[in-house]
């Protein structure tokens, strides 16, 4: 098991509303749990203010859980020392939902992809910078050219890059291709699945769209304000829903496409 | 795209003040230091291009070296205080919480007290001179900076691009330096030729009352001070160095405005 997340809560609290009240506390995540083994994917699929972009930021430990644990190779992310934490972050890595937003505008995609290897201290970064823009399709040229040079969809693939070059056993994508034009959607959902098979990835694939989800998963679980309504193996979760939630999710998704 | 005329006004008169303060470095008219009291109040001739003053040294040249000493302090006080102020900005957004806290309290009575009061302050207990006038004009700067760094240095952590470099590994001061600092660099610098303006009128300000550069060095705040007693006799003397100050202060003050219309999507998009 590469990914084990146990009853994993996370609450905000709210701004006060009354001086003399306690600020509202919100629930983002309510006791979630869920597993990913090797090469494998889950899907979490929710509408926004669900908690799953939540769950994502404490999978990637970018913030605490107030309960429970995350496990990542078995190592428990909150229990690592610092210096520990940042040399296991090379082996999850993430790909962002906004692809105007997760490169540096000031720096070249050649030096955003390098940036975990620096990290790292790697040998050898212009080569496995090449080989990350190959594997994701684009030329060792692009190297030295700054993202606005780009369209969406080539720096979707410039981000996968810069997530795939340290060669990680997990990669978080939190609505990945959400933001894309439906036809560059499959291209990088394809690129994701080949990528999957040839690096042996484990993919937790977050988003609004049941039939993205779908499309890609092994396995499903489906949020709704912080709770988890159900989980299971994608083909039975899909054939037979057992919250309504779910099935007004599968109809509309079935409207749409 | 066509530039605005504040920036290209600005941009003009600040090479006209950084020219002049350049070439005296090398070439003035007349020597300055050099006086001949037989030739006071001298009216503008080919000689004196502007006249002389009360001990009859060439006005022009005194000006020239003027914008010397202006440029200096005005460059040397934006510099250091720019820099500090900009390197606690940072480190206030980067750290958070009660660092954050401290930092702009601290830069929130900066902004309270009276700059030129400090000024004196320092030059009372240290003694007037150019170094002095300089740390006390760095000083009133600090806080501006801190401002402007954090506010958009807090902008630039909420981008996804930080996140990933979190995920790469880098800790705050590495993400602060490679990826805050570039990206906000463009504030920065307009505020810098902003401060640049104040600075120049704060050294003229700290000249005139003598707490700046010392004689003979000329300072423009100075011939004010010294033309002050000769109003009646000879107005020229205050109204040149009063002409320089206000052409070097609009123009840099002009050059920001400018440089931020440029470099600001929001107002780039509704022009």
């Amino acid at each position: 098991m590469i990914l084990d997340v146990r009853n994993v809560t996370r609450r905000y609290r709210l701004p006060r509303r009354a001086l003399l009240q306690p600020p509202p506390v919100l629930v983002a995540v309510d006791n979630a749990s869920l597993s990913i083994d090797r090469g494998q994917t889950l899907g979490i699929v929710g509408e926004s203010g669900s908690g799953k972009s939540t769950l994502a930021r404490m999978v990637m430990a970018f913030e605490r859980p107030d309960q429970g644990t995350i496990r990542f190779d078995g190592h428990d992310l909150n229990a690592l020392s610092t210096a520990e934490l940042r040399r296991l972050r090379q082996r999850f890595q993430m790909v962002f939902q906004d692809p105007y937003g997760s490169l540096d505008p000031r720096r070249t995609v050649g030096w955003s992809i390098a940036e975990p290897l620096r990290v790292m201290g790697a040998p050898d970064t212009a080569r496995r910078v090449d080989e990350a823009l190959d594997h994701v399709g684009l030329r060792a040229a692009d190297a030295g050219k700054y993202p606005h040079e780009f369209s969406g969809g080539q720096r979707q693939r410039i981000a996968i890059a810069r997530a795939i070059v340290t060669r990680p056993a997990l990669l978080v994508a939190d609505e990945a291709v959400s933001a894309l034009d439906v036809s560059v959607q499959a291209q990088i959902l394809n690129l994701l699945m080949d990528l999957q098979d040839e690096l042996g990835l484990a993919m937790l694939f977050i988003s609004h769209d049941l039939a993205v989800v779908a499309s890609i998963c092994d396995h499903l679980m489906v949020m709704q304000h912080g709770k988890t309504l159900e989980s299971g193996p994608a083909h039975q979760v899909l054939a037979a829903p057992s919250h309504p939630y779910t099935r007004s999710l599968l109809t509309a998704a079935g409207a749409a496409a | 795209m066509k530039l605005p005329v504040n920036l290209l006004i600005g941009a003009v008169l600040v090479a006209l003040v950084i020219g002049a303060a350049a070439l005296s470095l090398v070439w003035t008219p007349q020597d300055f230091t050099v006086m001949n009291v037989r030739n006071k109040f001298a009216a503008p001739d080919t000689i004196h291009w502007l006249g002389t003053d009360q001990l009859g040294r060439d006005l022009a040249s005194q000006l020239m070296a003027g914008a010397r000493n202006s440029m200096a302090v005005a460059l040397a006080a934006v510099l250091l205080g720019g820099s500090i102020g900009t390197a606690l900005g940072l480190l206030a957004a980067a750290i958070g919480g009660w660092v954050e806290d401290l930092v702009m309290r601290i830069a929130d009575i900066g902004f309270a007290f009276p700059a030129l009061l400090f000024a004196i302050m320092l030059a009372a207990v240290f003694g007037p001179s150019l170094t002095n006038a300089v740390l006390a004009i760095a000083f009133i700067n600090i806080p501006v900076f801190a401002r402007v760094a954090r506010a958009a240095a807090n902008q630039v952590w909420t981008r996804e691009y930080v996140a990933a470099a979190r995920a790469a590994g880098l800790d705050r001061f590495a993400i602060s330096r490679d990826h805050i600092l570039p990206n906000i660099a463009a504030p920065v610098i307009v505020q810098a030729t902003i401060e640049f303006a104040v600075a120049i009128l704060a050294e003229a300000a700290l000249s005139y009352l003598g707490l700046g550069a010392q004689p003979p060095s000329p300072t423009w705040g100075r011939m004010l001070s010294e033309a002050q007693t000769l109003m009646y006799q000879a107005p020229q003397l205050a109204i040149y160095p009063g002409l320089c100050i206000v052409a070097a202060v609009m123009g840099f003050g002009l050059l920001g405005d400018g440089l931020r219309d440029v470099t600001d999507p929001r107002l780039v998009r509704e022009r």
